[in-house]
């Protein structure tokens, strides 16, 4: 893997609500340039919402979102989502596109390169992801594995500087989720942001380089992985990792 | 027998019908095919706007595209037709010095199937996963972009076969349009049926018109057929391992 052109993000004091319902109460998550932090939690914690918020996929109520430094919150929402890579527990790759397409898309419609170009890109990311021979292949006609690595692969197409993984091995069988484990891991290797929401706890120990622990809106404890695994210091947390270890 | 040969005779008279049948051939078809056609393509333009609008996220858009599908929906089309092309005739003919009704024809019909059709539409619209349009925006495309490429061709692909069977309708339905009155060139297949049905007052043209519009129905709704078993299963179907082995092995053709 090369390097990649990342940067940090940062959320400050992030809250958001849904009528009644507080699902972000003042959320902090700082990613360092480079490194990996990993958000875990029990299902309705306000992971994943988290992640929608700080690509403003839904607009946080108060707080402030950072990107290397400069707040994001005025710019045009859909430049920032260019620079910020995501991927879906359910892969969500365009169905009725092929492997490639659903890679360049983007680069043709948003990046205007020129059909053939985009499409050296997309089969060069392909590559990356071990899929190339995949290329004129449906979505459909993939792998769960595949599906995710070419949803990697679109996401990574766009250069981006953060990039985010919702569950992105949660809806995989078993034996598939070796494999994007793997690639996400050499991303991290690689030197891209991550801020990788999951339940694999091994990845969560192994690889990230922070590890927030969420329960109901806020963040619980945060630190280094071994800290948090070896030494919880909330009740929380140790409820949490006795049900999940 | 008396009584069967005379119904034969009624409905089934061959002579009747073969000379009644190069006219609709000539005359009786295109017309038909173009009432249907350009209002089948003018409903699906003014169909798609009005999905749009009723998905959007203006309430304003959605409540105008409710109300337009609720009425052009809820009223008969002979009705429609009536008002659309006596009621804005004068109006035309003053404008333009035309006396053809097809273009009020083709406008009475295009407003009736835009309701049916933005309504298929929106259904399929809103049958494409939450997840397509949010990778969509995840990627960087604003909405109105994600709908246009993400969205709306998976939601279109998925009411094809509602589609055509709204063209089905519009074949049929494009036969009220006699009554707006028409020249000899400007019959449809209905029209020259019951023209020559009146004048002989025998009913075997207007079988004849019947066996013209199933000729062009009931492919149709064979390709509907088609195309829903082509959605459901993917691509287009390939031979089975077996038929490919036929070929090679013991069933093969010489």
């Amino acid at each position: 893997m090369s390097d990649f052109a990342s940067g940090s993000l940062t959320g400050k004091n992030l809250h958001l609500s849904f009528g009644s319902n507080h699902v972000l109460r003042g959320i902090d998550l700082h990613v360092e340039k480079g490194t990996t932090a990993s958000v875990i939690g029990p299902s309705g914690s306000g992971k994943s919402t988290l992640l929608r918020v700080m690509n403003r996929l839904i607009e946080p109520d108060q707080g402030d979102i950072l990107l290397d430094g400069r707040s994001v919150l005025k710019d045009n929402p859909d430049e920032l989502r260019q620079r910020i890579g995501m991927v879906f527990q359910q892969f969500n790759l365009f169905p009725h596109k092929t492997v490639v397409d659903n890679v360049s898309l983007a680069l043709r419609k948003l990046r205007k390169l020129p059909a053939e170009q985009a499409r050296a890109e997309a089969l060069e990311q392909l590559d990356l992801v071990g899929l190339k021979h995949k290329a004129d292949a449906r979505p459909a006609n993939l792998s769960g594995g595949q599906q995710q690595r070419v949803a990697i692969a679109r996401a990574l197409a766009m250069k981006p500087e953060v990039m985010f993984f919702d569950e992105a091995t949660s809806a995989l069988d078993p034996e598939l989720v070796k494999g994007v484990l793997a690639l996400m891991a050499d991303l991290a290797k690689g030197g891209m942001t991550m801020v990788v929401v999951t339940h694999e706890m091994g990845f969560c120990r192994n690889v990230s380089d922070t590890v927030t622990f969420m329960d109901a809106g806020v963040v619980v404890e945060s630190g280094p992985p071994e800290q948090l695994f070896t030494n919880p210091q909330t009740e929380r947390l140790q409820g949490f990792l006795s049900d999940v270890l | 027998m008396d009584a069967l040969d005379q119904l034969l005779k009624t409905f089934f008279d061959w002579e009747a019908m073969a000379a009644v049948v190069p006219n609709m051939l000539t005359v009786g078809l295109p017309n038909t095919l173009i009432l249907a056609v350009s209002s089948g393509v003018l409903g699906c333009i003014l169909g798609m706007i009005l999905a749009i609008m009723g998905t959007s996220r203006s309430t304003a858009l959605r409540l105008l595209s409710r109300i337009y599908t609720d009425i052009f929906r809820g009223v008969p089309a002979i009705v429609i037709i009536l008002l659309i092309g006596i009621g804005l005739g004068p109006l035309i003919r003053e404008l333009t010095g035309s006396t053809n009704p097809f273009p009020l024809g083709i406008l009475a019909l295009t407003l009736m199937a835009s309701a049916y059709i933005g309504e298929i539409f929106r259904s399929g619209i809103q049958s494409v996963e939450k997840g397509q349009l949010e990778a969509s925006r995840a990627l960087g495309f604003s909405y109105n972009s994600s709908m246009q490429l993400v969205v709306i061709p998976q939601g279109v692909r998925r009411v094809l076969p509602a589609l055509v069977n709204q063209f089905i309708s519009l074949i049929k339905d494009s036969s009220l349009i006699y009554l707006l009155g028409l020249l000899a060139s400007q019959r449809e297949i209905f029209r020259i049926g019951n023209d020559a049905a009146a004048n002989t007052g025998n009913l075997s043209p207007l079988i004849a018109a019947a066996v013209m519009y199933l000729v062009l129905t009931v492919p149709l709704t064979h390709l509907v057929n088609y195309i829903d078993k082509r959605l459901r299963t993917g691509r287009p179907e390939k031979p089975q391992p077996d038929d490919a082995a036929a070929l090679i092995g013991k069933g093969a053709q010489p």
